[in-house]
């Protein structure tokens, strides 16, 4: 407890703490304006774009009313912008749903299978990553690096119909296809819908880090303290387990939280393959329906969640490298903290 | 003046040392079937990719190598036509996306300390956006093409890329052949093609064959997703799409440009990673 409390009181953290999370504020206002930028503001007309052979004068004005295109540019952003602030991003262009209601259980099922995957691809790979470390040039590491190698290079669509094919349709006919989740419903109300999407997640996170957590595992047994830990006498699984482990892992969680940043991306697709109800499915039903809103809205909070994560992972990696944090808060000079950073990307 | 490094003998011993392992030696002859498919592909097909030759889902017969697609079309004829489209423009994106980057990141790395970290907070912006996620939000504001998406997904490669070529050349610009070039007054442009760029091409070709196996999974998911190529053309991705509904009763027509893009990005990832052992010595950091 006494160590918790000492810990918090290194004002010097805690600044950092803050300032981190501070810096943020002006990228995810300098990404909202990107995503305005890169479809309402572009030359062409949003409007005409929408309606295509549909257009007729009338619609037209009207949907430029409720796009508010006939304002000055940067009164349409901040319009857009001060709205997204409180989570409201208008109405879809289709109906009268408002966006928010429309995209709230969406995220929350993304969320869902994105931790589901973040839970078994993490400390799998991990354990991958150590033991392929440990048996170095063993079978294991041989035929993981062979496995990690090809998996790294195949698209997510691709695993995903290859794991379908395998387990759903062709070959055994365990589960299901479709991630047919009840409208009203989350989705772990069906466990069996997350099965499939969440492996093929996890089949294209895992290489990478297990690739990354095996040299950097590789890299801490050469290291003094290592050989001084053997030298104690202590047995291989303490030595592994105790010393070796918690400093291989503080160079990994950028590498884990890069791969969490991806998964917003990468369960766009993956989502499409199995029909699953989240943010996937609707950008991609969105984007081909050519519905802005909803498509800003989505592109905004998948790019402001990376920042998040990214954030995170500097924390994170400060709280997990005493060097850092020891000499993070007796002064409050953070050249030194970006300097390592740096160093280990 | 420093002495130049050699780029051309230098980047001949690299290369040989990388087909000299096995795995790059695989991942040639992968790599070579399928381009030799989508290229002389469509000289070999028994039919045209849009012509209708027997019942939908027809299966496998002596005159069907791979039976019928979701229409009646000849899988085997459709599938030796639909390679060009897939690897031309993912070679197209990554040109233009690995040369973008390579420029940004040459010129963040040559220019003074402020314009450097304006340039790369700039492009950690940009990082933000998934690349799929960034293709989608253009196709959304300007429609489907093809030209748009080879450029688009080029464009989503540069911020990643310039990351990885600016890092490279900072560490060159810290040698002792610069500063000298410097103090002898060099201009900026001679520096930068005949001093930086010959030394950081061992990362930039890494880059290019790590971008090239992402424009594939980019370009054929954009198809895939019926964002890209349009019916009735004949393209890896659209297929997959196409007959993904009647894979039960006919695999092949999904199971063939399934396997023929895995196998192109496994080759390429092949290569890649013997070049990097040999060149680099590291593993890369992950997926973005």
């Amino acid at each position: 407890m006494k160590k918790i409390r000492d810990f918090f009181n290194q004002g010097g953290l805690v600044l950092f703490v803050l300032g981190r999370i501070l810096a943020g504020i002006p990228i995810v206002i300098a990404l909202s304006v990107l995503v305005f930028v890169a479809t309402q503001a572009l030359p062409g007309d949003a409007a005409v774009a929408y309606l295509a052979n549909t257009a007729t004068p009338e619609r037209l004005a009207l949907i430029r009313q409720e796009l508010n295109l006939d304002d000055p540019i940067w009164i349409q952003y901040l319009q857009w912008a001060s709205g997204a602030l409180q989570f409201d991003f208008g109405t879809t262009l289709t109906g009268e749903t408002e966006v928010t209601t429309l995209l709230k259980e969406r995220i929350q099922n993304t969320l869902i299978l994105m931790a589901s995957s973040g839970i078994v691809a993490i400390p799998l790979s991990i354990a991958i990553g150590v033991y392929a470390a440990v048996r170095r040039g063993k079978l294991f590491d041989n035929l993981t690096s062979l496995v990690t190698l090809i998996l790294a290079a195949l698209p997510e669509f691709v695993v995903a119909i290859f794991v379908v094919f395998l387990l759903a349709t062709n070959v055994f006919q365990i589960f299901p296809a479709i991630a047919f989740v009840d409208p009203g419903t989350l989705a772990w109300s069906n466990p069996m819908a997350l099965v499939l999407p969440s492996l093929t997640l996890v089949l294209a996170v895992t290489p990478y880090v297990s690739r990354i957590m095996r040299g950097s595992m590789i890299e801490v047994m050469e290291s003094e303290y290592i050989q001084m830990a053997r030298l104690k006498g202590l047995s291989e699984r303490t030595v592994i387990i105790r010393h070796a482990l918690p400093n291989a892992i503080a160079p990994t969680i950028q590498v884990i939280a890069l791969q969490l940043a991806w998964l917003a991306g990468g369960v766009v697709v993956v989502e499409a393959v199995f029909a699953y109800p989240g943010i996937g499915t609707i950008m991609i039903d969105s984007v081909k329906g050519r519905d802005l809103p909803i498509v800003q809205a989505i592109t905004l909070m998948i790019a402001a969640l990376y920042v998040v994560l990214n954030i995170l992972a500097d924390i994170g990696t400060i709280l997990s490298t005493p060097r850092l944090r020891t000499k993070y808060a007796r002064k409050n000079d953070t050249s030194d903290v970006f300097a390592a950073m740096d160093g280990d990307e | 003046m420093a002495k130049k490094i050699k780029p051309k003998s230098q980047m001949r011993v690299l290369l040989g040392l990388t087909f000299k392992q096995r795995y790059a030696k695989i991942g040639a002859v992968l790599v070579g079937i399928i381009i030799a498919i989508a290229v002389f592909g469509p000289l070999f097909a028994p039919h045209t990719f849009d012509e209708f030759i027997d019942a939908p889902n027809a299966g496998r017969t002596d005159q069907l190598l791979l039976g019928a697609d979701y229409l009646g079309r000849d899988v085997w004829s459709r599938f030796l036509f639909g390679g060009r489209t897939i690897i031309g423009l993912s070679f197209v994106s990554t040109v233009l996306g690995v040369g973008l980057g390579l420029f940004i990141g040459l010129f963040a790395a040559s220019a003074k300390p402020r314009t450097d970290s304006l340039i790369m907070r700039g492009n950690d912006i940009l990082l933000a956006f998934p690349q799929i996620v960034f293709v989608l939000l253009v196709v959304s504001g300007f429609g489907t093409s093809i030209f748009l998406i080879a450029v688009t997904v080029g464009f989503t490669h540069a911020p990643r890329t310039a990351r990885i070529i600016r890092a490279a050349a900072a560490e060159v610009m810290e040698r002792d052949f610069i500063k000298a070039a410097i103090a002898v007054g060099e201009k900026r442009r001679r520096i930068i093609i005949s001093e930086l760029l010959p030394n950081v091409t061992s990362p930039l070709l890494v880059e290019f064959g790590l971008r090239m196996t992402y424009s594939i999974g980019l370009v054929a998911a954009v198809s895939f997703l019926g964002l890209g190529l349009q019916p009735p053309a004949a393209d890896w991705g659209l297929m997959i799409n196409e007959n993904r509904g009647s894979m039960t009763v006919q695999p092949w027509a999904v199971l063939t440009p399934i396997f023929a893009i895995a196998i192109f990005t496994i080759g390429i990832n092949f290569i890649t990673d013997s070049f990097a052992k040999v060149a680099i010595g590291i593993d890369r950091k992950g997926k973005e």
